[in-house]
């Protein structure tokens, strides 16, 4: 299978007061399309770093970074589901769900019908008219998702995009999402700090080393799918935590000396 | 806008209040009341009012005050909003009945604080009559206008127009601040968006935006071919007007979160549809706020213009009757400005509103 998303000795620094400052060193990744990959790793390793490249807002200094594009041309490469705070304040639920569609120039009456269904999938029918403000954070987050997916991107980013809601909201977010990715198998990179959430949502998790960031060890999770929560419970769950976390410890420790 | 103040909290059970916690509440009734009956009966008694009727008057503030706060938590949820319109209304009335009985009973000098029942009249006159010595009238007579424009058409109505104190002001006003905010949001945008433009612009822009607009009216009148004319007048609230939006609509656009940028970004916006989607709306905010500010100026400056150099408008006025010792209506021209401040206010606020549909019920913030 082809890789869809291949990074070669990427390198991204950046030019501070400082002086110059390594957020990526020699990080090789590739993702197979389709596949739903986990990024986990200490804070400040650069996980943020490598998808804003990916997302077209950062550029890599050094070695390459790409995705590989699709038949379609019109097919955006990949957006985004930015965290809850990011959805459009002064647009509707609709307007922010369509947004992407809008962009790309598509008639009203086109993109509202897009955004209307991905609206119904999120479970947000009744608030399709309502602003952000009127929204719980879960909400947001839906609509945040929502916007993603109804840009069909070929790649779906995402940066701790649960990670400010509560525990509950997060789980039940957390189904919902595989739902809605078993239904395209779209390529996913999904950065998180939650090991449970890496190894319940992944194919595979990939944990990266401390500052400056490259690639440690890579876990696959070979799971049944489709999962729900009850997955959680059973002990080769426990034995992948086990192993992501056996990994990321030293590294967490590393990180946290180099901050003290 | 209103500040909501935190609920306070829910009274503790009945059974628990019939303790020592219901003398307090006795106390907390008795106590001002008895302290306000005490307080009139020494302003009667003693005629104390003549020096320290001020100070009674705090005393009997707090009193009630207290009182108030006593109450609104045993009122029935569906009356509080009719409790909090009384307070609101009921402090200014009650402002006006005191100020009217303390002019009317000597312990003001009515000449300078003449009644509200005086200044009310005052209003009125100014209202239905004309200023033969200024050719001049409060509002242009417009119950006129049918047979003025029988008599000598457009002429004739704009004669009554350019009679009116309230059009002038309103006029320049209006006018000035129109010429002046549009060019200010443009302007703050480019310095928002252009880093180049902003270095240039900045210092040179809050160096003026410190200096008071109205000592550069005297520059403006050589400018103009018409020193006395409306050029200088609408140019000098323009003025104010301008950088006072450019400069908070460059705040605005500067403050706008990051995230929103590249959300526009991530999902392909180019220039145009970025400024229409996520520049403008995201800093409408502060642009109404830099609005709302400079429409407070531009009030401020065409009053104190109109003071100076001006044979209408409400500044002048104020300023007539003040070197004719017309106070009441000295008075009635100031209630004239307020109106108008709060009228032009409540425009701005309905034109936010209509143009920020996503802050209404919501508080305001954010
Ligand atoms: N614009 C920037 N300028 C300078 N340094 C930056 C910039 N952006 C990120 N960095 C630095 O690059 C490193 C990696 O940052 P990044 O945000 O990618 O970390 P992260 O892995 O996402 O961390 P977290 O888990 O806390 O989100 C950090 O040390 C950070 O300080
Ligand atoms: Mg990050």
């Amino acid at each position: 299978m082809s890789a869809k998303i291949v990074a070669r000795a990427a390198e991204k620094r950046f030019q501070t007061r400082q002086g110059w400052m390594t957020a990526l060193h020699d990080f090789d990744l590739e993702v197979a399309e389709g596949e739903f990959l986990c990024l986990v790793g200490p804070s400040g390793c650069g996980k943020s770093t490598f998808l804003r490249i990916l997302a077209g807002l950062d550029h890599a200094t050094g070695g390459e970074v790409r995705i590989t594009p699709g038949p379609d041309p019109k097919q955006p490469l990949a957006n985004v589901v930015f965290q809850e705070y990011a959805v459009f304040p002064w647009k509707t639920v609709l307007a922010n769900v369509a947004f992407g569609l809008e962009m790309r120039g598509l008639s009203r009456a086109a993109r509202e019908a897009t955004a209307r269904r991905w609206v119904d999938k999120v479970a947000l029918t009744r608030f399709v008219d309502y602003y952000p403000a009127q929204l719980s954070g879960g909400m947001k987050q839906r609509v945040s998702i929502a916007r993603a997916l109804a840009n069909d991107p070929q790649v779906l980013l995402m940066d701790e995009p649960l990670g400010a809601l509560d525990a509950q909201t997060r789980a039940v977010l957390q189904e919902e999402l595989l739902q809605l990715w078993e239904e395209s198998r779209k390529t996913v990179l999904y950065v998180t700090h939650s090991i449970d959430e890496a190894v319940f949502l992944g194919d595979r998790v990939v944990v990266m080393t401390a500052h400056p960031g490259t690639l440690k060890t890579v876990i696959e999770v070979d799971l049944p799918r489709p999962r729900d929560l009850g997955v959680m419970a059973t002990p080769a769950f426990a034995a992948l935590t086990g192993a992501v976390w056996e990994a990321l410890r030293d590294e967490v420790r590393r990180a946290m000396a180099e901050q003290a | 806008m209103s500040v909501r103040r935190p609920e306070r909290p829910a009274r503790p059970q009945a059974e628990e209040a019939a303790g020592p916690r219901a003398k307090a509440g006795v106390a907390a009734w008795a106590i001002p009341l008895g302290v306000i009956a005490l307080t009139l009966a020494a302003g009667f008694g003693l005629e104390l009012w003549q020096g320290g009727w001020w100070a009674l008057l705090a005393i009997v503030f707090v009193c009630v005050v207290l009182l108030a706060q006593e109450l609104e938590p045993r009122l029935p949820l569906r009356y509080r909003g009719a409790y909090q319109r009384v307070l609101a209304l009921g402090f200014p009335l009650a402002l006006l009945l005191v100020w009217e009985w303390l002019a009317g009973s000597g312990v003001l000098n009515a000449r300078w604080f003449p009644p509200p029942s005086q200044i009310a009249v005052a209003l009125w006159e100014l209202t239905v009559s004309y200023d033969r010595f200024n050719r001049s009238s409060l509002l242009g007579r417009p119950w006129l206008l049918p047979s003025m424009f029988a008599e000598s058409g457009w002429a004739g109505v704009q004669a009554l127009v350019r009679e009116s104190h309230v059009w002038a002001t309103l006029s320049r006003v209006l006018g000035g601040f129109v010429i002046g905010a549009v060019p200010g949001v443009l302007v703050g945008m480019v310095m928002g968006l252009n880093r180049t433009v902003r270095m240039m612009l900045d210092t040179t822009m809050s160096a003026i935006y410190v200096l008071p607009k109205i000592a550069i009216f005297p520059i403006l009148m050589l400018v103009f071919p018409n020193p006395f004319g409306e050029g200088p007048k609408i140019a000098v609230v323009a003025i104010s007007a301008f950088f006072l939006v450019a400069i908070s609509t460059m705040a605005g656009v500067q403050g706008i979160d990051k995230v929103y940028l590249e959300a526009g970004r991530n999902f392909g916006a180019n220039r145009a549809q970025m400024f229409r989607h996520v520049i403008l709306p995201g800093a409408l905010p502060i642009v109404f706020s830099g609005l709302r500010l400079a429409l407070g100026t531009a009030l401020i400056v065409i009053v104190a213009v109109e003071f100076v150099r001006a044979d209408r408008g409400v500044g002048f006025m104020i300023f007539y009757y003040w070197q004719v010792l017309v106070t009441p209506r000295m008075y009635a021209a100031l209630a004239v400005v307020m109106a108008l401040g709060v009228a032009l206010t409540a425009l701005l606020q309905y034109v936010e509103r209509r143009a920020m549909p996503w802050r209404r019920g919501s508080d305001g913030h954010g």
